[in-house]
């Protein structure tokens, strides 16, 4: 037969019109070219102009034509007719629901506004819910970065000002060694994997520390398989090498960090562990130039690591002697500590002896002069290619926030942050704590609250506690069990306000937060609390309203749902005031806006709020003769001023020579100019201001230009940190702010002032001998947590999530492909098919993260996979630890910040017969949405 | 039967690097999308949102652990698959009416759905398993290279690419002509040691890909070089402080 070919149109029309917003199918905040066909949402690519993604997208980005269509959304506000959890409701009207909320909210807000407890989940709009929050009165907000990586963000704020993913990045470019820690296959997404491109381009070395290997450790040249909750070990161990070998940047040290500063030795003294200050208060340190006591920052100034001061008789040493004392000492030589990490000593080794090399044999300059905070210019900025990059791995412990801030210190002794080849900051931050608001707690009926909830407390007068210090909020963040839970805790609302400590609410307010699912530890327990009655019969926690897009299983348990709409739908602005999308080298920020109108009776949860602050006629929302300042979010977006000439948008903004970018008055057409531009805004930081932020002058004046800072900030880095001290310091009996006897004895241990490592809390607490395996989880990169599922694209990919067991494991109990196991953790059992990975520490299990579903959620049949075969890991994890027959309710959490310990988790595992579906297996609720269809065809053109 | 051109002006395709492929989908993802939007039928979906979900797709990433025979840890290559554009493909060759063909000018390998009664065995000569029929169109997908996208006169220049090239965060995926020895992906074949998949089946696959690197090297600073990077300043805190006096000197 004859070749023959048919002719083709290779020039098709590709859509009618590109719309180009901000991505919402996961945290990173992508740019995507939404194409049209009639008015249709047809197909979705990256922005190719995009800071963040430039023109990549992933598997859930390019699924989002998936969510707009999901059968799951909801239709129209829902009030409850059934008992909670069974998801019967009856469809209302706007108008009533709105009268409904107004109804219940003000009548706390007038009575006692902390029994309104309102947390938002994953919620991209922080500044202006806490802003509603913090108006409305009530000390009871945040949202959900106490069970998710607080860890990380506030042990990168104490330590240098900033930490990772939204605060800063490697220098792609230019570093020729990446390490990265605990990360799974997110936060953030496509950066990261464009990076790990770069770096492969580049010829850069990776190096992968994760119990599993898979995703971007799969890739990395090297994979350190560490045991969970010893990473922190591990690095102190890899300082412990760079420090005898003295590879470490000593002129870094001397000038930018606080190794210098002088810290009164003398254990008598009131003083003890407080640095020595002058009259204004500022730290001393010894100059080198005249060997005499100088305030660190003084012009000229040269600060010495080594000389000793004594004044009186009184001690005082150079930070640098304690961290030499400390880390030298052989409890953190690879040998002593390889057997609990898990990783040979003789390889600990060669990672210090590589970091070394590379820090210092290939030391690059940039041709850029710069001049520092102290006034001397450079001629070059010199770097040390090295950088870190660290998330959810080794946050999720009770130990996370030492082990945080030991991988900062790590990175400060080498010299490489904020420099090239090294982590750099991204706009706003670097930001010292001192450029941070403290916490507040004061409630007062009928007014806002004192000020801002969140914020990084200096010491123990910053705490958030009522007049007989007891906590001040319902989550107990802010309080001696926690001092620095800068994001607050969700995960302790529910089990705090249904046991009634420190005390009851009557509305619990959630927007976009899975509570009763795979939000909460403990997920049987929280279903139980939510529908918990009193002898009276009535509800314990007696109010809940739940903002949600879709029918997910927290939906059952409101009361009142108010349906949101998809991100494709709705005004959003992803602010500098808030979690923004800036790069090492620039400014930026983005917005969402419809580019389809909502096909049913939902609305924009944060136009939402503001239509019930009007009705409650909160300050901030309405002016002083109780008019709406604001008709919807897209009007605040454009008008609202935090203060003056500083609004939730950077970009073109009036100035008095017209449009201008950063400070300037609200420009009535901004939305427009963001539209007419891709959806975001990007400015350039000037070359010589893009290094050394914290200490460079050109900086810190181009930040002050932006609105970024009211005046230059500059610092240096707290590899000591005295506010830990002065917890520590109280903890030791000193001071008017004195801790409850029983926190004494671990806040002495845990507030240490230079990073140290203990075993996770549950490892203490239960035996280790009766529950030998760590078990985790880790978020697939094609599924972001509960939302992926209902997308009839992204549950083809991961519709399932066996049990991953080690060789080890799987050898040892005769396991076999298809085989299920029962496993038990010191609080419950699961019964859950396994598979075999080879490619996993040795005493670790794992699982995907939120695959698993409840019968009758998400609009999924009552046999689909995920509610059959698929299971959390949650029902193992208690928000408590076991009883230690004292009374008292001790969190699962970071004892320094409150951090959920999701990852500290031990079980055991036992081969069982295959059930006829996962254990625990719970009641179908009743879809408010019905089911989805049975087939696709999705074409919207012709 | 249908037959093969002689010969193809230009044989474009991919090359995909193992050493780069994090398994994200995102490839995936965005060929079914595309796909569905433009050539032929879109690809649907049966039970979307039930017991067994299936659909069509034209590009799929399968997982695969490797464990060294020198005793060193796993290993996890991800492995993307879709149809590889064979010089000699038996899907074209094995068509009863003409439908599946392999253009003269690039080399791609399409199915005219409208020709194409789905009699399958397309899929089942390819030894690749790239092809798919859609249940809902009951016609032969695979992969086209997105002929649509590549020549589109529509798209600006540089988006002329396959959508999942356009796509991929991790850059494991290129595209150019394998024909011409001097196109960027003829070198990256050539400097990165890129192979065909199962040549032992003979249909000559137009598309490559390139091995992983070597992994885990980095075990002990048995070296020399290593050693001298940890040699100690001193054993304790006493002697640091004496070196560091003796280091700031110098500064």
């Amino acid at each position: 037969m004859k070749h023959h070919e048919p002719q083709i149109d290779t020039s098709p029309e590709v859509s009618d019109e590109v719309r180009k917003t901000t991505c919402y199918m996961c945290a990173c905040r992508c740019g995507i070219n939404v194409h049209m066909k009639d008015g249709k949402v047809a197909y979705i690519e990256g922005n190719r102009d995009h800071p963040v993604n430039r023109g990549v997208l992933c598997a859930k980005g390019s699924a989002g034509i998936m969510q707009v269509n999901a059968p799951s959304r909801l239709r129209a506000p829902l009030k409850r007719v059934g008992p909670r959890g069974s998801g019967q409701f009856e469809e209302i009207s706007w108008e009533e629901a709105l009268e409904i909320a107004t109804d219940w909210l003000g009548r706390i807000r007038k009575d006692d506004p902390k029994r309104l407890a309102f947390f938002t989940g994953r919620d991209q709009s922080q500044s202006f819910t806490s802003f509603w929050a913090q108006n409305y009165g009530t000390p009871n907000y945040a949202a959900h970065g106490g069970f998710c990586s607080v860890n990380m963000a506030a042990a990168g704020i104490y330590t240098m000002g900033g930490a990772f993913w939204e605060f800063g990045q490697p220098d792609w470019e230019h570093t020729r060694l990446f390490m990265i820690f605990g990360v799974a296959e997110d936060h953030d997404s496509n950066p990261i994997k464009m990076g790990i491109a770069r770096l492969k381009e580049r010829g850069a070395r990776i190096i992968g520390v994760n119990p599993v290997r898979s995703g971007y450790n799969a890739v990395a040249d090297d994979w350190v398989g560490i045991t969970p909750g010893t990473d922190g070990l591990f690095i102190l161990s890899l300082i412990h090498c760079l420090i005898k070998a003295g590879r470490i940047d000593l002129d870094y040290l001397a000038r930018y960090t606080n190794a210098p500063f002088l810290v009164n030795r003398d254990s008598t003294s009131p003083d003890y562990g407080m640095f020595l200050r002058d009259a204004v208060g500022t730290p001393q340190v010894i100059d080198r130039v005249t060997g005499r006591l100088a305030p660190f920052d003084r012009p000229g100034v040269r600060p010495d690591l080594s000389a000793i001061h004594r004044e009186g008789h009184i001690t005082h040493k150079p930070v640098m002697h304690l961290i030499a004392a400390r880390y030298l000492s052989k409890d953190y030589a690879p040998e002593a500590v390889a057997e609990r990490c898990g990783v040979p000593a003789e390889r600990i080794r060669a990672i210090a002896a590589e970091l070394a090399r590379v820090a210092f044999e290939e030391e690059i300059e940039l041709d850029r002069q710069w001049t520092d905070f102290r006034g001397e210019t450079h001629q070059t900025m010199r770097g040390r290619p090295v950088s870190f990059h660290a998330m959810r791995g080794i946050s999720a412990h009770s130990n996370g926030f030492q082990t945080a801030r030991a991988l900062h210190v790590l990175q400060i002794l080498l010299g490489s942050v904020e420099v090239p080849g090294g982590f750099r900051f991204k706009p706003p931050y670097p930001k010292p704590v001192s450029a941070h608001p403290t916490p507040h707690s004061k409630a007062t009926p009928d007014s806002p609250l004192d000020g801002p909830h969140l914020g990084f407390p200096r010491g123990p007068e910053d705490l958030a506690l009522d007049d007989d210090g007891n906590p001040a909020r319902i989550d107990k963040a802010f309080s001696w069990e926690n001092p620095l839970s800068a994001h607050g805790m969700m995960h302790m609302v529910i089990s705090n306000a249904h046991a009634g400590d420190p005390y009851p609410i009557d509305t619990l307010f959630l927007y976009m937060a899975n509570m009763a699912w795979n939000s909460s530890m403990s997920t049987n327990r929280v279903m139980e609390m939510l529908t918990d009655t009193d002898e009276n019969g009535d509800y314990v926690i007696p109010r809940i309203i739940y903002s949600d897009a879709y029918s997910s299983e927290m939906v059952a348990y409101a009361d009142l749902v108010l349906p949101d709409t998809t991100y494709l739908e709705r005004h959003d602005c992803i602010s500098l005031l808030d979690r923004p999308i800036s790069e090492a080298d620039a400014a930026a920020d983005a917005i969402r806006w419809p580019v389809v109108e909502p096909d049913r009776d939902v609305r924009g949860f944060q136009s939402v709020l503001i239509d019930l602050a009007n009705r409650l006629g909160l300050p901030g929302f309405v002016d002083e003769a109780g008019a709406p300042l604001y008709t919807d979010y897209a009007d605040y977006i454009t008008r609202h001023e935090r203060k003056p000439g500083i609004g939730p948008l950077a970009g073109w903004r009036m100035g008095r020579m017209g449009l201008t970018h950063g400070r300037g008055a609200p420009n009535p057409k901004q939305l427009q100019s963001y539209i007419a531009n891709g959806g975001f805004f990007v400015k350039h930081i000037p070359p010589e201001a893009a290094y050394m932020k914290p200490w460079n002058r050109a900086y810190q004046d181009w930040a002050v230009g932006m609105g970024i800072y009211d005046s230059p900030q500059p610092y240096v880095f707290d590899i000591y940190s005295e506010t830990m001290r002065r917890f520590q310091r109280a903890a030791e009996g000193h001071g008017e702010h004195q801790p409850p006897d029983h926190l004494r004895e671990r806040l002495k241990t845990v507030m240490d002032p230079l990073p140290i490592w203990y075993a996770p809390l549950e490892h203490d607490s239960v035996d280790g001998d009766e529950y030998p395996l760590h078990a985790l989880t880790q978020r697939p990169m094609a599924m972001y947590h509960s939302w992926g599922t209902q997308n009839a694209w992204l549950r083809q990919i991961h519709g399932e999530n066996p049990l991953y067991l080690p060789t080890r494991v799987w050898q040892a109990h005769g396991f076999a492909e298809g085989d299920w196991a029962r496993v038990s953790s010191a609080h419950g059992a699961m019964v859950v098919p396994v598979a075999h990975m080879a490619a996993l520490n040795p005493n670790t299990v794992w699982t995907w993260n939120a695959i698993g579903k409840r019968k009758g959620a998400w609009a999924l049949s009552d046999d689909a996979p995920e509610a059959t075969r698929g299971f959390l890991l949650n029902h193992l994890i208690h928000e408590l630890l076991p009883e230690k027959g004292d009374g008292l309710r001790w969190a699962n959490s970071d004892p320094v910040t409150g951090q959920a310990a999701w990852f500290d988790l031990r079980v055991k595992i036992e081969k069982v017969a295959a059930p006829a579906q996962s254990q625990p297996a719970f009641e179908p609720i009743n879809s408010p949405v019905g089911k989805g269809p049975d087939e696709l065809r999705w074409k919207v053109g012709k | 039967m249908t037959a093969l051109p002689d010969k193809t002006e230009r044989k474009m395709g991919l090359v995909i690097d193992l050493d780069t492929c994090v398994g994200c989908h995102a490839c995936v993802v965005s060929c079914k999308g595309w796909n569905t939007e433009n050539y032929g039928a879109p690809l649907s979906d049966q039970q979307p949102y039930g017991a067994d979900p299936s659909g069509t797709f034209l590009n799929r990433v399968h997982s695969y652990e490797i464990t060294p025979d020198d005793g060193g840890a796993a290993q996890l290559v991800h492995f993307p698959k879709s149809c590889l554009h064979c010089e000699d493909a038996p899907c074209v060759t094995v068509c009863p009416t003409g439908a599946s063909f392999k253009r003269a000018e690039d080399g791609i390998v399409l199915v005219n759905e409208s020709d194409c009664i789905g009699c399958g065995l397309c899929a089942w000569a390819c030894p690749y398993g790239a092809r798919e029929q859609d249940a809902a169109e009951g016609v032969m997908k695979k992969c086209t290279l997105c002929v649509d996208r590549i020549y589109n006169e529509n798209l600006p220049q540089e988006d002329r690419v396959p959508a999942c090239v356009r796509t991929c965060p991790a850059k494991a995926r290129h595209f150019g002509d394998l024909g011409d020895p001097d196109s960027d992906v003829s070198r990256l074949v050539a400097e990165r040691g890129g192979f065909d998949l199962m040549p032992e089946q003979g249909t000559k696959p137009v598309n490559k890909y390139l091995p992983p690197r070597p992994r885990d090297s980095l075990q002990s600073a048995e070296t020399e070089a290593q050693e001298t990077w940890l040699e100690p300043v001193a054993g304790e805190a006493k002697g640091f402080i004496a070196w560091l006096d003796r280091a700031l000197e110098k500064l």
